[in-house]
């Protein structure tokens, strides 16, 4: 082989799937970091993630266009987070117990909708390519750049700004933190929360559409390997905080990346329990931030794991 | 603002109410109260827990909407609908519990608490705001950090700017000091005086401590059971006269008819230390005995412990020290407690004592749904636990839909009856009961009460925790006063000195 780096190849090759996998990571999540902020935990958006996939992965097929694709993936993402919302702004409704109906309904419907768009092929997004500086082809295929991923850093950094120095930020976290603070401001924190909820579902949506329309990119039953699962321990990990999840998204992406890395250096036996990295590092994680006799630290008021 | 008002002067306000009155139902809860709060002046509202404080309070800042009665704001008449026009007329209020929101920071409280947040917050701009306002308060507060790591003190100064950042000029203040230590209740209180001298604020402070009154107060309303029952300049009065004012000497109860004299000591608390609920003050008990045949009786202004014995006493906190039942260690097991006959009435019962969802039948049946006579049973015997059930509240009348209708659905005085029912069932060495008839209509009161004396005189050792002294007079045989987590003084009931436990309460000895 002309380009033969050996082993550096891991380090490229885990490089260049941190930033595809991540994208999907870092858009749930983020959507989860809004819902959480406002006092909702939404574990649909597993749901949302596989079916703004095949909606997106759809319209792509129909239009001929990857935008619309996305733009019809942020739509449904909305509708599914809305509908959540709407739910659990009912009295005694366990905003956990909708999250995992919407779950199987999401991906149901997708499955059920997306039987036809298994075969077509759909125009893929665009990339940037950021590698164009080497002359390294595993380099240049590594720094292939989604604009998707630019867009969630963009969003990343905008939501921190948001929660920081905007109105709707600091309502958001008043709501999160303490409906009675809320309710003594004259807010309404069903409807926020709602709001806020179908907007984290517009996030998923898209992220989905990252999944169908770039990397893997295409439209089947098995596209999601629980990402939308694994973004809410993402977010616990990240501490609710969106550039943070930036970081956890690579490093889960990272995670994922470790086995495909491995198999193409050529290291064949047990390259399988690589590919479970990410769903160890989810444990470990979730093991290592936990206490049993305090809320974590950063968590909102309002959420009804931690009351 | 209404074309043609005048604009609110800056300053403090006086605050007035003409005869307010409150009714819920049949229940006065409020009876022609009028009270004046100079510009300026510090203000204390006195009086124990139901008397009414709350009540008038709500209804000033427009939570509630008085059956009759007036307030004037500034002189002239103001019609408060809800706590908007409150704040607009510049009232605002701090209530016991923070509302502060603990994640965001002092800064961040305060710019989200305004009504005209901008949509973009400039932080350099707000900031140098924040700085001039805190650089004009005789005392500051860290504004970048998280509430949640300020201390209850610092909270509470916090909750005071945040009322003068907001423009208010009249303050209720609703037991301010209650999650504070005594330190840090002198220097947030010393500060509230210091901006009344300066003219900044009037305030109201609703309390229980005589001590903030005399401290810091310039004059005082005292209310009891719904009615102002005296008024006065604190310089005037002493602590003897606000107790009697608080407590009324008019209508003292005298002990309640009773058979048999004390038995052998039953139970016997020795040494006790443990955390009060706020985890800042201390409940200590030297010594307390109760005997067999005897009622001894625990007064106290609220928040001074009892609720905290109470809870050392059931087992639900943590304490070091020695309890004895019948000359045995007891640490509030279920086993101890079947072994040597210990019953709870605690208060809040459908809180402490039932679990709510249950049936009736089976909330009953919870002393004796294990037990097969002498010897412990493994297959519930449904039949003989409804038949209990149906007889006990038969006997203490407890009215319910249905023996299967879930414990919480009962009015207070029923559920009430129905743990006293299963507490009272059986043989009883040692009664504990704390607050039995809070909240409950008249004729519940007296059949409660009766039910007591009768265990009593049955041969039951009974402590008694209430913050209703005349509650305490009626049943008890010996008479404890506990103050500031301490037992400070003792009496026998039936030469017992209103004036000098009222003093006791008052936290001077």
């Amino acid at each position: 082989m002309e380009h033969d780096i050996g082993l550096w190849g891991i380090p490229i090759a885990i490089l260049g799937g941190a930033i595809r996998v991540s994208t999907p990571f870092l858009f749930v999540s983020l959507g989860e970091v809004l819902t959480e902020r406002a006092g909702r935990i939404n574990l649909g958006l597993e749901g949302t993630l596989v079916f703004g996939a095949m909606s997106g992965y759809a319209t792509a097929v129909l239009t001929g266009s990857a935008w619309a694709g996305v733009a019809v993936a942020a739509l449904a993402g909305a509708v599914f987070g809305l509908v959540h919302g709407i739910l659990c702004s009912l009295p005694k409704v366990n905003d956990i117990a909708i999250g995992i109906a919407m779950m199987l309904f999401g991906t149901g419907i997708a499955f059920y909708f997306g039987k036809p768009y298994i075969q077509p092929v759909a125009p893929h997004l665009p990339a940037i390519p950021l590698g164009f500086w080497s002359d390294l082809p595993q380099l240049q295929a590594a720094l292939q750049v989604n604009v998707l991923f630019v867009a969630g850093l963009g969003l990343a950094l905008g939501m921190a700004w948001m929660l920081r120095a905007t109105r709707i930020g600091l309502t958001l976290r008043v709501v999160g933190d303490s409906t009675d603070a809320a309710r003594a401001m004259g807010l309404r924190p069903n409807v926020i929360r709602t709001l806020a909820t179908a907007a984290g579902g517009a996030f998923a949506g898209i992220g989905g559409a990252f999944l169908s329309l770039y990397y893997p990119g295409s439209w089947n039953e098995g596209l999601s390997s629980g990402q939308g699962l694994m973004a809410v321990a993402l977010v616990i990990f990240a501490r609710w905080n969106p550039i943070a999840c930036f970081g956890a998204a690579l490093l889960f992406g990272g995670a994922g990346a470790l086995g495909p890395a491995l198999q193409s250096v050529g290291i064949s036996s047990g390259y399988y329990l690589f590919y479970a990295a990410p769903y160890v590092l989810t444990l470990g994680v979730l093991i290592a931030t936990s206490s049993p006799n305090r809320a974590m630290a950063g968590a909102p008021g309002e959420l009804s794991i931690t009351k | 603002m209404i074309i043609g008002e005048d604009p609110v002067l800056p300053g403090a306000l006086e605050v007035a109410t003409l005869g307010m009155t409150m009714r819920f139902g049949g229940f006065t809860a409020l009876d022609d109260v009028s009270i004046r709060v100079a510009p300026g002046s510090f203000h204390a509202l006195l009086g124990e827990n139901g008397a009414g404080k709350s009540t008038l309070v709500k209804c000033m800042m427009g939570f509630y909407h008085a059956t009759s009665g007036q307030m004037t704001v500034g002189g002239r008449e103001a019609r408060i609908a809800d706590p908007r026009d409150a704040h607009a007329l510049g009232l605002g209020m701090v209530y016991q519990h923070f509302t502060l929101v603990p994640s965001l920071t002092a800064a961040e409280n305060l710019v989200i608490s305004r009504r005209d947040t901008p949509a973009v917050i400039d932080w350099a701009r707000e900031s140098r705001a924040l700085r001039d306002f805190m650089a004009a308060m005789p005392f500051r507060v860290p504004l970048d950090q998280p509430i949640s790591r300020l201390a209850a003190g610092e909270k509470q100064k916090l909750e005071i700017l945040k009322q003068l950042y907001l423009g208010r000029r009249f303050l209720i203040l609703d037991e301010p000091t209650s999650v504070l230590t005594p330190d840090e209740a002198d220097e947030v209180l010393g500060h509230v005086r210091a901006l009344c001298a300066a003219g900044e604020i009037s305030v109201l402070m609703i309390t229980h401590k005589f001590r903030e009154v005399t401290a810091f107060a310039d004059e005082v309303s005292v209310l009891r059971r719904g009615r102002l029952v005296g008024q006065g300049r604190v310089a005037d009065l002493g602590h003897a006269d606000m107790a009697a004012m608080m407590i009324g000497t008019s209508a003292a109860r005298t002990p309640l008819p009773r058979q048999g004299a004390a038995g052998p000591e039953v139970l016997s608390v020795r040494g006790v230390k443990a955390r009060d609920r706020s985890g800042l003050k201390e409940i200590a008990i030297d010594a307390l005995t109760v005997k067999a045949g005897e009622v001894v009786g625990i007064a106290g202004i609220s928040g001074n412990g009892q609720m905290e014995l109470m809870e050392i006493l059931t087992g639900q906190r943590p304490a070091q020290g020695e309890i004895r039942v019948a000359g045995r260690p007891y640490h509030a097991t279920r086993t101890e407690a079947q072994a040597l006959a210990v019953r709870y009435l605690p208060e809040e019962p459908l809180r402490n004592a039932c679990a709510g969802r249950m049936s009736v039948a089976e909330n009953i049946a919870f002393r004796s749904f294990d037990r097969n006579g002498a010897a412990s049973r493994f297959w519930l015997a449904g039949g003989q636990m409804r038949a209990r059930a149906a007889q006990l509240v038969d006997a203490f009348k407890v009215k319910t839909a249905s023996l299967d209708a879930p414990i919480a659905a009962l009015s207070g005085g029923n559920v009430q009856r129905a743990v006293l029912a299963r507490e009272l069932t059986g043989e009883v060495r040692l009664l504990v009961i704390s607050n039995p008839c809070f909240g409950l209509d008249f004729s519940a009161v007296a059949e409660i009460r009766a039910r007591i004396m009768a265990a009593r005189n049955a041969g039951t050792a009974v402590l008694l925790m209430s913050e209703d002294l005349d509650e305490v007079m009626e049943l008890s045989d010996r008479i404890l006063v506990m103050s500031e987590g301490r037992i400070a003084f003792e009496t026998p009931a039936a030469t017992a000195d209103l004036a000098t436990i009222g003093h006791h309460m008052g936290g001077h000895a």
